[in-house]
């Protein structure tokens, strides 16, 4: 019997402005298999979402498939006529986007959109369709499964939503489920649970998948079968056990090598202290911020509580912790960019303005704040040495010869060639963007770098480069760094001393190798347990920890009596941890957690 | 959370107005001369003059001028005509001089809204369920066409084809308040067409280009990934969001439609509200264009309001709170 997918040698093109064409996918072949889950992986620019979408006879707009055929159960979906086309999808082939936020509809409602397809193709009346969508629910263990459908997306939380996209792709009983990007926008904790789900409904429906993603620890939980691609071309495909535990090809070995291994003490690098001085290059006290009108000082969103950070010079701090809970706040406090609404931020010990218009050329000068997005960082109306060259007049007041020999020295120092200064944004790569980033706040000669989330955005590989170069940096100028990440393998590998943030409140903070290794506060232990590990079978064993448990995705709110993590902790007191702000246990020199258990409990 | 929105928009509504007529009201008095000074002429003596201030409240300080102005407005009175034309208006009742007048001008812009928001919605959704198409490019080019041109040159040119050339109607839109039926649709006719022309040329174009916009978006290539025919996806997927922005622009093309389309009017010399208006300028009759004035502000200001609430309702987050 055929198999149920067959790529038979796929050419994509892209067709630019001027009418040429530049081959995007070059003759790509293998097979899906019924029940079976095939695992699209390599870098942006692979190709590997457009040929994930080609299982469902799509191209993005402005591509077009040159050559070769894609047979669903025989059938060529790529010459088929477009009402057939249509007939297929939702039907036969399902689709999962990277970000069910932008997926969902805002002005529908769930239960309309989750079983719009099998009624439109006259597949289940909308009675058998909501029943279906109700027991999908139930089956990914989605909240109020009875009153769902009635919901508005922007009603539940951007987990809930990723797996009512699962729903929504297996209300009309697909063959081929095509997976794309699923879990990246998540964090740890709800990607555990999100992965799952999908890895049981996947066997529960006996769907084939085809999933793509650019993460191998994801990969090794869920794929049965790997395609590594490169440029539009395969560089190896095997068995999952095979290529992750054998890889035959160079550049699978490099994706592994830049996947980081689990977060654990001793991985950061050694720290001279050479840098140091009296006092810390940035320190913040009981701070408080959030957002909103003030009522007696007070914002009406509350995001950060009472914060405790000193940096000090040529150290890195990493600040972790899940989406909303204050990390971005944090650096935008410390850059002034958000006036703290109590507490005080110290540069150097001198206290700084909470507003920025209100700080100095040199306060502005000394601290940096590095984005998140280069894209949208840069002017892309603006040629590098522009870009550079504004910090430079304007801090150290450098013109003419001096100030292109300073933009030589940071091309230089962020490992680009001197010629990227007469170029645009627009001619540079993502990973290159973010170099320019960096080098634009380095310009500054700043004391202290605002790292937020700089390597999210890019691929593994690239991010690592980048990584190693923020420590090379580090090394040379003696700046101190305030590295946030989502990320604890990334933190791990990079700073000195840890900030574990939970719904705007230090939750731990010591040094990496006290942080990483017990006493453990127990949302460190749940972030740390549930990094994914590249290793097959890794999410069934941690899925059956007490850990894994507690990474339920809730709400996660500043609370004012009690202990914010109260309600996911495994280890909770009722009547003392629901009742009582816990109090700041010491461990040592500058290692502290903020729990009602004592240090006896901790090390059982 | 809904509620809270609309009474909140209904507020500053509310304040737009009383600004809008605050502005109005230094506006008319920033005229050089008073009047005073033009009910008596030139020759004035400066005792009349003071004596006749005195009488008209003329004398008071500008608060209280105000004050008393809005206060009559707000009770729906709107003055005695202070100027003459030499057909001796006079002393006429403002509101008798407006009534007729905003008559014409609410039948003109019912029926241009009537004919032009259906027809130009519908063009514009045609363009953008097939775009790149000939159609699309046809009504695309015919739209950018009519937006350039200025609106008495498209009057003109439906004159001299429909009227010169053809015969076929009047070439002015002349009322005398006895028209029947068929005659007062024959009279108006004209200017129908032309702003008819003018507005759906801009509906068109927006729709066109929210829907394209909103046919962009991720959940639009989902809907198509789901198996959603063509139509149903513009009409329930796409329809819903764009509803907002469209709305905007219907209301302020009605707006226009009360105020703006003077010369469209003198063109046709149809007997609207703001030729009136004109003629109260020219003849400096100061209390006449305040109120004109009043009406077309309210008449933005309302329009406006009705769409931004519209927006509201139609946007799930405010009505479905989390």
């Amino acid at each position: 019997m055929a198999s149920l997918l067959e790529v038979d040698q796929l050419k994509i093109d892209a067709r630019k402005d001027d009418g040429s064409l530049t081959p995007i996918v070059k003759g790509v072949s293998f097979n899906v298999e019924r029940g079976e889950v095939v695992a699209l992986i390599g870098e942006s620019g692979s190709g590997k979402t457009t040929i994930a979408l080609s299982a469902l006879g799509y191209t993005k707009p402005g591509l077009e498939f040159t050559s070769g055929e894609v047979r669903l159960h025989g059938q060529d979906v790529i010459s088929m006529p477009s009402e057939e086309k249509r007939l297929m999808r939702g039907q036969k082939v399902a689709y999962l986007a990277q970000s069910a936020a932008a997926t969902f509809n805002p002005a529908l409602t769930i239960g309309e959109q989750v079983t719009e397809s099998p009624v439109l193709h006259g597949q289940l009346n909308q009675e058998e369709a909501n029943q279906r969508a109700m027991e999908l629910y139930r089956a990914l263990e989605l909240p109020d499964p009875e009153n769902l459908g009635k919901r508005y997306p922007h009603q539940v939380s951007g987990g809930q939503l990723q797996r009512l996209m699962a729903a929504m792709a297996l209300c009309g009983n697909p063959d081929l489920l095509v997976l794309d990007e699923p879990t990246t926008a998540l964090d740890v904790t709800t990607q555990i649970e999100v992965l799952k789900a999908f890895k049981s409904v996947i066997k529960q429906e006996g769907s084939a998948a085809i999933y793509v993603t650019h993460d191998l620890s994801v990969v090794a939980q869920i794929a049965d079968d790997i395609v590594v691609l490169y440029a539009g071309e395969i560089q190896e495909h095997g068995g999952a056990e095979q290529v992750i535990n054998q890889p035959g090809h160079d550049y699978t070995r490099r994706l592994m090598n830049a996947v980081r291994p689990p977060p654990a003490a001793g991985q950061g690098d050694e720290m001279t202290g050479e840098h140091e001085r009296e006092v810390p290059a940035l320190e913040v006290r009981n701070l408080s911020a959030g957002y909103g009108k003030k009522i007696n000082g007070v914002p009406v969103t509350r995001v950060l509580k009472d914060v405790n950070i000193a940096i000090e010079r040529g150290h890195t701090v990493g600040v972790i912790g899940e989406s909303g809970c204050g990390k971005s706040t944090l650096a935008r406090v410390m850059s002034g960019l958000l006036p703290a609404s109590q507490g005080e931020v110290l540069l150097d010990g001198d206290q700084l303005k909470p507003d920025l218009k209100d700080r100095n050329r040199s306060e502005l000068q000394k601290v940096q704040f590095v984005f998140q997005m280069a894209d949208t960082a840069l002017n892309p109306r603006q040629r590098i040495d522009q870009i550079l060259g504004r910090p430079l007049e304007f801090y150290l007041g450098l013109r003419g010869g001096e100030k292109r020999k300073r933009i030589a020295e940071l091309l230089d120092m962020v490992e680009l060639p001197q010629d990227f200064a007469g170029r645009y944004p627009d001619e540079l790569s993502g990973g290159q963007k973010q170099r320019i980033n960096l080098a634009r706040a380095l310009a500054a000669s700043p004391e202290v770098l605002l790292c937020d989330e700089v390597i999210s955005a890019l691929d593994s590989i690239v991010g690592a480069n980048v990584i190693e170069l923020l420590k090379r940096l580090r090394k040379k100028t003696g700046v101190s760094f305030v590295f946030i990440s989502h990320d604890l393998s990334t933190v791990a590998s990079f700073a000195d001393e840890i900030v574990v943030l939970y719904a705007g409140r230090v939750v731990e903070q010591g040094h990496v190798d006290q942080v990483l290794s017990p006493p453990y506060h127990p949302y460190t232990r749940l972030l740390i347990a549930s990094v994914p590990e590249l290793r097959l079978g890794w999410l069934e064993e941690t899925m059956e920890t007490q850990e894994a448990q507690a990474g339920i995705d809730r709400v996660v709110q500043i609370t004012e009596i009690g202990c914010p993590f109260y309600d996911r902790c495994p280890i909770a007191i009722e009547g003392t941890c629901d009742k009582e702000i816990p109090p700041i246990r010491k461990f040592g020199q500058s290692h502290q957690i903020e729990c009602h258990h004592n240090e006896n409990e901790f090390l059982n | 959370m809904l509620v809270q929105a609309i009474i909140k928009r209904i507020f500053i509504g509310v304040v737009t107005l009383l600004v809008v007529s605050i502005i109005i009201f230094i506006g008319t008095s920033l005229l050089p001369g008073d009047v005073a000074n033009i009910i008596l002429g030139q020759m004035a003596t400066p005792e009349s003059l003071a004596a006749l201030r005195e009488h008209l409240g003329l004398d008071q300080p500008p608060h209280t001028r105000y004050l008393m102005w809005l206060g009559n407005l707000l009770s729906g009175d709107l003055g005695m005509s202070k100027a003459g034309t030499g057909v001796g208006t006079v002393g006429t009742e403002i509101s008798v001089m407006i009534q007729p007048r905003l008559v014409n001008t609410l039948r003109l812009a019912g029926m241009v809204a009537l004919i032009s928001i259906p027809m130009a919605m519908g063009l514009g959704l045609l363009a953008s369920m097939y775009p790149g198409s000939r159609i699309d490019r046809a009504i695309t080019f015919t739209t950018l066409s009519i937006i350039s041109v200025p609106d008495f040159l498209v009057a003109m040119i439906l004159v001299m084809v429909l009227a010169v050339q053809l015969g076929w109607l009047p070439s002015i839109a002349y009322m005398s308040g006895n028209e029947t039926g068929w005659q007062l649709i024959r009279a108006l006719l004209m200017p129908t067409l032309t702003l008819v022309t003018i507005v759906s040329a801009q509906i068109i174009r927006m729709t066109r280009a929210t829907i394209l916009n909103i046919m962009s978006s991720p959940y639009i290539e989902m809907a198509i990934l789901k198996g959603v025919p063509r139509k149903r996806i513009i009409l329930r997927h796409s329809l819903l969001n764009t509803i907002g922005p469209i709305v905007n622009v219907i209301a302020l093309n009605m707006a226009w439609l009360i105020g703006g389309v003077v010369i469209v009017e003198t063109v046709f010399a149809y007997p609207g509200l703001a030729k009136l208006m004109i003629d109260g300028v020219q003849t400096r009759d100061l209390p006449l264009v305040q109120a004109c004035a009043m009406i077309f502000c309210a008449t933005y200001v309302i329009l406006i309001m009705i769409a931004d609430m519209a927006s509201i309702i139609s946007n799930p987050r405010l009505r479905h709170p989390k």
